[in-house]
């Protein structure tokens, strides 16, 4: 009798943990959502330098070199600026009937991405009264590879779609039904994570991962002393979108002799406080690095708890970041992975109905906020929520700033 | 109690009363529910001699003020554990509250009370329909409480779209995140601890009323608690209730500790199990002392706190939790039946009913 209730207890225990892990997983892939590109879809050289699956000594190089290279296009419309290189030719495409767009979206289930999926409802409005797109069916995958192979299937299959554009929820998974969207014939527009295909008409993407922990760690280093402590925070192990932030600055960190430690902290504040009150009770912090701004002000928060001095630290263009930076006078950076792409793919709709050519793939501008640049970009963003990116580029668009403010999601 | 004590003996004492005060608390120690407050007070010395910062008076009370919440939460998830049920729905719930603290109360601080009131009153509302569902319908504790957990968190991702709008008001946040300041030593005393204390105190006197006694018999032994009388739909429900409304204080509490993110309070349901079980709560009921529940709480924290101050990997921390909660469940169901009561001499095994002893809340509750 004792010995069937301890089993069953056991059991029941096992089933506990599993669903624990199912939910934590859960959250994490949530969290992990947070934008991104592939490495894997650029040039395919993934010969490990450092041993490390996700580090590519030659994709770092190139998007070191992109960090300064000169954008095609107009700098006041970022969204529509490029890198010179290879181009698609549409002129197949060219159509004067509006078209109907197809979107498969990954989710939208961070800030970055509900931010992003405003801005780019409110350039669809846009392109739909100049009789460009008529329409724009959406699938939201909510973070599952399945969901989204079996939305771009729907959409092949009784989709009726004229474009399809999709932001993969992962590289490898989405790859075959990405394929399947091209053999359609019709133009397939890929932005944010990539795909290991180039049979997208384009790939639309920000410079990628690299850049942001070259121009984040080298922040650091210009501001620390060799020999100081910087504790990195980390959502979580395993995403290529995130690894190849931290690859970056790992490397540079450990070349100017700062030690660096890092932790997976899920994005949740709790955790992230926790880790850094540890961190200052073992001993001095210089700084602190994330792969996402999202928890930045809990960790700033961990310094004021503990009346220690404030580290030198890099965020993101999340508007909390940007508040708490300015409130408390920190030295920091906040790090950009662009936005404003989400206005893109619509527009790259645009130019390919006008039989334009486009580059096959369109890496946009992505500058880190300066502590010079902050001021003006608090200014421009006044009144939005704390959820919201400083470099959203979504100031011309009809709705502009209630819709953002107020946060409706369609 | 005093009637047994009275009755002409043919029969030894009870064992509670066999030994004197030191070799009854050596008795209570080497239960599981004693034996917590050694291992914890063990961790806490092992992680200062790994580190002496962590020895500082203000660095161990801003910790305990920090872990309070997992320790509520724990002494929720024990009212249910003991009555032999269990409540996965707590995550969910302090997720819930707190972004509905986030949403609702945002940069206002006159409807922090309301909002407050509300979010009791949500709490209660849900332990009320797990409690329900679970007693009235039969469907086990386990079922209710994981479809409640997926529908909370369908709620906060319908509300939130999976990323809230922002902090609430520091006023409201002061509850988790200030404290007493300019204590002498500690320097700061954590509203949170002084909290988790009134809640303790709360609870341990709880578990001495009627309502206690009966929670652990149901646990017990279901069927001999229904036959003695007493509703066991109202008082599972009650559990339940007591357990959603632990997960909304712990919330309140994370959202000063913290802020708003839908991640908060992940994890919650299986650290708060998990403390039951190492405050040697008997997983199935009846057995177990509410106050080694939040004991266990500390002593996960504090195993956590001394790995981080040996430098191990944090990404190490989940299969800690793990094997821990094994080894927990299997050490405490031998250990409560072989490790507390010394056997009783001159007594010969017998059938006959005035041999067996009555069951006393003494020894349903088993220790303390």
């Amino acid at each position: 009798m004792r010995r069937n209730r301890l089993t069953g207890v056991l059991g029941t225990v096992a089933l506990v943990a599993a669903l624990a892990a199912c939910s934590t997983d859960e959250s994490l892939d949530d969290t992990a959502a947070e934008g991104g590109e592939s490495a894997a879809a650029e040039g395919g050289d993934e010969a490990a330098s450092d041993g490390s699956e996700f580090f590519s000594q030659a994709d770092m190089d190139e998007q070191d070199a992109q960090r300064s290279a000169t954008f095609e296009g107009d700098e006041s419309t970022p969204w529509l600026q490029y890198i010179d290189g290879p181009m698609t030719d549409t002129s197949e495409f060219a159509t004067d009937q509006p078209m109907k767009a197809c979107f498969a979206n990954a989710s939208i289930s961070n800030p970055w991405r509900q931010t992003g999926w405003i801005t780019m409802n409110q350039q669809l409005e846009v392109l739909q009264e100049e009789g460009v797109i008529s329409e724009m069916e959406t699938r939201d995958a909510e973070d599952n590879d399945d969901t989204q192979i079996a939305d771009i299937d729907y959409f092949i299959a009784e989709g009726n779609c004229d474009v399809f554009i999709i932001s993969p929820n992962s590289t490898a998974a989405i790859t075959p039904a990405v394929e399947r969207a091209c053999e359609t014939g019709k133009p397939v527009i890929v932005f944010d994570r990539g795909v290991q295909t180039d049979c997208a008409t384009t790939f639309i993407h920000p410079i990628g991962g690299y850049a942001w922990g070259i121009d984040t760690a080298e922040f650091l280093v210009d501001n620390l002393e060799e020999g100081d402590k910087v504790v990195a925070l980390r959502i979580l192990p395993g995403v290529d979108v995130l690894e190849t932030r931290w690859g970056a600055a790992e490397q540079i960190f450990e070349e100017n002799g700062i030690e660096a430690v890092d932790y997976f902290t899920g994005a949740d504040p709790a955790e992230i406080k926790k880790i850094i009150t540890d961190e200052l009770t073992q001993g001095e912090v210089q700084g602190v690095w994330m792969d996402a701004g999202d928890g930045a002000v809990a960790a700033i928060e961990a310094f004021e708890d503990q009346g220690m001095d404030y580290p030198v630290m890099t965020g993101e263009d999340e508007m909390s970041f940007l508040r708490k930076w300015e409130e408390t006078g920190l030295t920091g950076l906040a790090p950009v992975y662009s936005n404003f792409q989400w206005r893109t793919p619509l527009l790259a709709v645009q130019k390919i109905a006008a039989g334009e050519e486009i580059p096959t793939e369109w890496v946009l501008p992505q500058t880190p906020i300066t502590e010079e640049e902050r001021g003006d970009f608090l200014e421009a963003n006044d009144g939005m929520p704390d959820g919201h990116y400083a470099k959203f580029g979504g100031e011309d668009l009809p709705g502009y700033p209630d819709v953002w403010q107020e946060r409706i999601i369609p | 109690m005093t009637t047994l004590e009275q009755r002409p003996v043919a029969r030894a004492p009870l064992a509670a009363h066999q030994r004197g005060s030191a070799g009854r608390l050596a008795a209570a120690v080497s239960t599981p529910g004693g034996a917590i407050f050694v291992l914890a007070a063990a961790l806490l010395v092992a992680t200062i001699v790994a580190n002496p910062n962590f020895g500082d008076p203000g660095v161990i009370i801003r910790f305990l003020g920090r872990t309070a919440p997992i320790a509520i939460a724990a002494i929720g998830q024990y009212y249910v554990i003991v009555a032999g049920e269990f409540d996965l729905s707590m995550a969910a719930v302090i997720s819930m509250q707190v972004v509905l603290a986030g949403n609702l109360i945002g940069d206002d601080v006159d409807r922090v009370l309301p909002v407050m009131v509300l979010m009791l009153v949500l709490g209660a509302l849900i332990g009320l329909v797990n409690g329900l569902v679970t007693t009235l319908l039969n469907v086990p504790s386990f079922i209710v409480t994981l479809g409640m957990m997926l529908a909370l968190s369908g709620l906060v991702a319908y509300l939130t779209g999976g990323a809230a709008d922002g902090n609430p008001v520091d006023e409201f946040r002061e509850i988790g995140r200030g404290g007493i300041q300019d204590v002498p030593v500690v320097d700061v005393i954590p509203y949170s601890l002084l909290i988790f204390a009134v809640i303790a105190v709360a609870a341990s006197w709880l578990m001495r009323r009627p309502f206690g006694r009966s929670l652990i018999a149901a646990g017990d032994n279901p069927a001999a608690a229904r036959f003695a009388g007493g509703s066991l739909v109202w008082l599972k429900t009650r559990a339940f209730i007591l357990s959603s409304l632990s997960a909304t204080v712990a919330g309140v509490l994370l959202v000063g500790y913290a802020g708003v993110h839908p991640s908060v309070g992940q994890g919650y349901e299986f650290s708060a199990i998990t403390a039951v079980v190492l405050g040697g709560v008997l997983l199935g009921g009846g057995r177990g002392w509410v106050l080694s529940a939040a004991a266990g709480a500390f002593a996960l924290e504090l195993l956590f706190l001394f790995l981080t101050a040996v430098g191990v990997e944090s990404t190490w921390r989940d299969t800690v939790q793990g094997l821990i909660i094994i080894a927990a469940v299997a050490v405490a169901g031998r250990a409560w039946t072989a490790g507390r009561r010394p056997r009783r001499s001159g007594t010969t095994p017998s059938t006959s009913r005035e041999d067996k002893p009555l069951p006393t809340p003494g020894t349903t509750t088993g220790d303390s």
